[in-house]
């Protein structure tokens, strides 16, 4: 079970949560301007990482923000939380997985 | 290799067991193969036993970075069905129906393939109307599918609580589904690819591709350069890490799949039975073990763990349905990384690098699939052709906006 720090309520049970996917994907100001292969590009690759991944959270059953989270994908240790709009952190991916 | 047969039991029997051949032989990596496929579970084994033995190209290897099996193939609760919705799905998997039908006797290997009939659950009005809309879609695509009334399944699995949070309003099954021996699935393939000649390199990782001008010639490994006409990739929840060694991105997220099972106990429940609303399946294993399973846990991952959220939510969900199995207890609970794709369809064939193919996107339900994913597979990289039961299922569907949406369709895989 995860515990996550959410910025405003401090540390809730992961089932307070929902997850939202890979963070900082940026949707194309203008859809109808750019081709296919970049609108599926958008839309369904994903980084996908054995280790840090940059994700979302809403803290659904709490304040009902969004929230990014750092976290590792294979031990699961959350490395950092940070607001919604900020850029990534930076970790050294090596680093994090020993 | 020995036969496995009656009369060889009795015989090796009276020399204690002492001279049985191996399954298979450790194999040290040559220098080129026509074929190399990366991933020792039961796609990648299924791909070099068809191309061995089907399509005629016998330099095969398959490079395992654990051991044969030790992937989801060895991990799932052994599912198998064919009730889909897309014409494009029904034909996929009933071709891999078929084909588990006679691959105990083709392989020599029991693969305790047990029909017993696959009972898919509905429990409101509007679940009725969906469920009735898929057995007529499935109907029509010649498949065996039959509606069932709350009496029917009653007298199908007496020990099933009707009267439920969410009642059972009705259901339909496939009586052609049902479970096979997922070990006995990886090894007999492993056996059957060794036997044509396929050597099975375990404990050999990939970690990167040769490649120029737009071709794969070749795999980097723990074990050494190999050099390759061509390579296919079946690696299930690492699919997103090895295509990354060949800058390729895929619309894939991983995610860790439970099951658990109970104490073994005495026959209690002769079919699979799957409730698609609150998300639980369960079937009875040949030892006696209570079998059951749900969803993914919700986030990316790559541990084979899966958090006690999942579990509890397993156990809540069976325990509604099946009141009486709160006595049991739990022995064991563990999890595969499963590689979900956006329409939980699988996605197979070309890659836009030549001679690279791939088989990935199981996601929670590939174990079905793996006899059509490998005969498939097999041809296509064999003719360098896609093989026409795939073509829907490629990557670029993506991009064409064709997706096969299973989940929509059925409300869950498995
Ligand atoms: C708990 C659970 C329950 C499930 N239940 C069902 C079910 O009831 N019915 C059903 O149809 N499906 C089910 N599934 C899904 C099914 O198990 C999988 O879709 C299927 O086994 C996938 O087979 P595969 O050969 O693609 O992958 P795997 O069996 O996972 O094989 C991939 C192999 O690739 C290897 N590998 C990874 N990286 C590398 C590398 N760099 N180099 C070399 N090798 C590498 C791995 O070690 C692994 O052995 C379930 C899955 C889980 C986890
Ligand atoms: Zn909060």
């Amino acid at each position: 079970m995860l515990q996550i720090t959410c910025p405003w309520c401090g540390p809730r049970n992961e089932t307070e949560f929902s997850f939202g996917g890979e963070s900082h994907i940026i949707r194309p100001v203008r859809p109808e301007s750019i081709s296919d292969r970049d609108w599926s590009d958008y839309q369904f690759l994903r980084e996908n990482p054995k280790g840090t991944h940059y994700e979302r959270w809403q803290h659904r059953f709490g304040c009902r923000q969004w929230i990014n989270v750092a976290r590792d994908t294979l031990s699961h240790e959350i490395y950092s939380v940070y607001p919604m709009g900020d850029p990534k952190p930076v970790f050294d991916r090596k680093e994090a997985l020993l | 290799m020995s036969h496995y047969s009656f009369f060889n039991l009795a015989k090796k029997a009276l020399g204690g067991h002492k001279n049985w051949a191996p399954a298979w032989r450790r194999a040290t990596p040559q220098k080129h193969y026509d074929v190399v496929i990366i991933g020792g579970g039961g796609h990648g084994l299924a791909t070099a036993y068809y191309l061995a033995t089907k399509y005629g190209v016998g330099n095969v290897a398959v490079l395992e970075k654990g051991w044969v099996g030790g992937g989801n193939t060895g991990r799932n609760t052994q599912v198998v069905r064919s009730n889909y919705f897309y014409p494009e799905s029904a034909a996929f998997y009933d071709h891999s129906l078929k084909l588990y039908e006679s691959l105990s006797r083709e392989l020599n290997f029991n693969l305790m393939l047990s029909q017993r009939g696959h009972l898919s659950l509905a429990h409101s009005e509007h679940e009725m109307e969906i469920m009735r809309r898929n057995v007529n879609a499935i109907s029509l695509n010649g498949i065996d599918a039959r509606e069932l009334s709350p009496a029917e399944i009653k007298k199908r699995v007496p020990l099933i609580n009707l009267n439920a949070r969410y009642p059972v309003l009705g259901g339909f099954v496939q009586p052609r589904g049902g479970i096979a021996r997922h070990d006995a699935v990886a090894w007999g393939l492993a056996r059957g690819a060794y036997n044509a000649g396929v050597d099975i390199i375990e404990n050999c990782a990939l970690t990167g591709f040769d490649i120029s001008g737009g071709r794969v010639t070749g795999v980097q490994t723990s074990k050494g350069a190999i050099s390759a006409g061509s390579v296919g990739v079946a690696v299930a929840g690492h699919s997103s890490e090895v295509a990354r060694m060949a800058d390729l991105k895929l619309p894939i997220t991983s995610m860790s799949l439970q099951a658990m099972v109970t104490e073994p106990i005495k026959p209690v429940l002769d079919t699979a039975v799957i409730s698609p609303t609150i998300h639980m399946y369960v079937s009875q294993s040949d030892r006696g073990e209570i079998v059951l399973g749900g969803g993914a846990d919700v986030y990316n991952s790559y541990a084979q763990r899966g958090g006690m959220r999942t579990i509890e939510d397993n156990v809540a969900a069976l325990l509604e349905l099946f009141p009486r199995f709160s006595r049991l207890k739990l022995m064991r609970q563990w999890a595969g990384v499963v590689d979900i794709s956006p329409d939980t369809s699988p996605i197979l064939g070309k890659t836009p690098i030549d001679n690279l193919y791939i088989n990935c996107g199981w996601g929670t339900g590939g174990f079905k699939a793996i006899p059509a994913g490998g005969d498939t597979m097999a041809y296509t990289i064999a003719h360098k052709t896609v093989h026409p039961l795939i073509n829907a299922f490629d990557l670029q569907r993506f991009e064409r906006g064709a997706l096969i949406d299973e989940s929509a369709a059925s409300g869950v895989a498995h």
